[in-house]
């Protein structure tokens, strides 16, 4: 549904992004994941023929979007990061003008401005003009006119910030039930969100694509395991042996003697081990004082992702 | 077309739920309304001489502020990128925001028509001035309104843009003055703002004059279009 290839963009001698190449398949949810500045948005805008690339391509739902950029346009729901609306409007008119801009007719607008009212929870408020609205229900103002369509593409740049934490939850399921139908793209700097959300997640750093994959794949790639901390009192060489014959065990490291020791627990992502541990060391009769999960998180992968250059 | 209706709504819209087109307007009636009635009582003549020739003038000072929010405030606000992104052509915008400005214009002009009412029934004024004297501060409104829409397209600062709007105006205003002899000097006195006005209110249309004007709005509308295009691509 978008093709990208090799797109660069130059503001002025400063390259804001530079050669990424990806694709997103119908009906799927991609996460950008990046720190402020990465191109993140500058990459959003040209998907949405907002702003030209200085080189290479994007198309979406198989339109080019410089050569047919109201054909690709007409496929796009777009939310920009400031959600920009006109705040002297009324939300059922603006929602109309967006509508007409969007080719549809009448009666059309009338039923899809009714769905979206409900989709994103705004019934009471289609009457209010928009400059009365909290940022929350801003939001959700933005992400009506974006559905308004129903476009193929959506594109959300930071759907989630500014807004309390209940609707942040509750936009992130709304975001989640867009896929399927939708093809969406989001933009996050907050980690967790883009592996709740998102089934791929694209980490984008300097203007550059530092890598693209699922989140959990993203992890095992990197060599990321799930690392477990734990301190027993008992003897070192049979609790060592007991934790290395844990399936999913990778690698158990320890320091200090049989009245306490610290053991280090590599195992396999994805699934816990921890009550198994304790089940079977205190059935051993040994004395466990400390049992704690380091496990390698996104926010660990993407600290690792982007700042490996420095390092 | 329908695109283009669909912004020009929502600007006249916009002018009539904010203070700016009841200001201008006001403005505009008070003192065009002192011109035409120092004139009136000073002279004694039923014609509308006392409020076309300061009402060119006053239309000069009031265009840039009428026309300073169109693109400015939409590039300060962030709403152009949502306005742009949606699938509707760089020309159908700036033209929607013409007409919609244009609009709000003629409704002021609409508002000054009581000056004649008033000739018409205290006196016996010559009618065909009077139309002509309107058709050209239509004629003359529609090249300013184009100027500051070039103007506003080029900032996001509603201020910087009713400068430069009103600079471009003066400066199309006074270039024929300068009394250069020759082809330079006749090129001059056509390219100025004033000069095709004075026709108009002598009960003269000129097609010269009218073609002048339309021509100064089309081209400043294309120059806005080119200039939207621009940003695109800085």
């Amino acid at each position: 549904m978008i093709e990208v290839r090799s797109l660069t963009k130059y503001y002025g001698d400063f390259p804001a992004v530079e050669d990424i190449s990806f694709d997103v398949k119908k009906g799927e949810i991609l996460g950008f994941l990046g720190p402020n500045g990465s191109g993140k948005t500058t990459t959003m805008r040209i998907l949405t023929g907002y702003l030209p690339p200085s080189s290479g391509t994007a198309r979406i739902a198989g339109y080019d979007v410089v050569d047919h950029s109201l054909d690709a346009r007409r496929h796009i729901g777009y939310l920009p990061e400031t959600v920009p609306l006109y705040t002297d409007m009324t939300v059922r008119d603006y929602l109309d003008f967006q509508g007409t801009l969007r080719g549809m007719d009448q009666a059309r607008r009338r039923k899809r401005i009714d769905e979206v009212v409900g989709v994103c929870r705004l019934g009471e408020y289609r009457d209010s003009h928009i400059g009365k609205l909290s940022k929350g229900y801003r939001q959700r103002v933005g992400l009506a006119q974006a559905l308004l369509h129903e476009p193929d593409v959506l594109i959300l740049d930071e759907p989630t910030i500014g807004i309390d934490p209940r609707q942040v939850v509750e936009t992130r399921q709304l975001i989640k039930s867009f896929g399927g139908d939708h093809t969406v793209v989001i933009s996050s700097h907050i980690l967790p969100e883009v592996s709740m959300v998102c089934e791929r997640v694209l980490i984008i750093n300097e203007g550059q694509v530092v890598a693209i994959d699922r989140p959990e794949n993203l992890s095992n790639r990197l060599g990321g395991t799930e690392r477990i901390h734990l301190e027993v009192r008992g003897p070192v060489k049979e609790v060592m042996g007991v934790l290395r014959g844990m399936k999913g065990v990778q690698e158990v490291t320890n320091e200090g003697g049989d009245s306490l020791a610290r053991y280090t627990v590599e195992c396999r992502p994805g699934r816990d081990l921890r009550a198994e541990m304790a089940e079977a060391l205190v059935s051993r009769g040994w004395g466990l004082l400390g049992l704690q999960a380091a496990g390698m998180s996104l926010e660990e992968i993407f600290l690792k992702l982007t700042t490996e250059d420095q390092a | 077309m329908r695109n283009t209706m669909a912004i020009a709504k929502r600007e006249v819209r916009t002018y009539f739920t904010s203070p700016i087109a009841y200001v201008v307007t006001a403005v505009f009636l008070v003192v065009t309304g002192y011109f035409f009635a120092a004139d009136l009582l000073t002279r004694q003549m039923a014609n509308l001489r006392g409020f076309l020739s300061p009402g060119s003038f006053v239309l000069l000072l009031v265009t840039p502020l009428l026309t300073m929010r169109l693109f400015a405030e939409e590039q300060k606000l962030g709403t152009l990128e949502l306005l742009l992104t949606n699938p509707v052509r760089d020309i159908e915008v700036v033209m929607g925001k013409y007409l919609g400005s244009l609009f709000t214009l003629l409704v002021m002009l609409v508002l000054t028509l009581y000056y004649p009412l008033l000739l018409r029934m205290f006196g016996d004024p010559d009618l065909g001035p009077i139309l002509t004297g309107y058709l050209g501060l239509f004629l003359l409104g529609s090249a300013m309104i184009a100027v500051g829409l070039l103007a506003s397209s080029v900032t996001a600062n509603q201020i910087v843009a009713a400068v430069l709007g009103l600079g471009i105006l003066i400066l199309l205003w006074v270039v024929g003055s300068v009394g250069t002899a020759g082809a330079l000097g006749s090129l001059l006195d056509y390219v100025a703002l004033p000069r095709h006005f004075t026709d108009f209110t002598l009960g003269v249309i000129d097609t010269k004059s009218v073609v002048y004007y339309l021509s100064v709005a089309a081209a400043f509308v294309f120059l806005t279009a080119r200039s939207l295009e621009m940003r695109r691509w800085r």
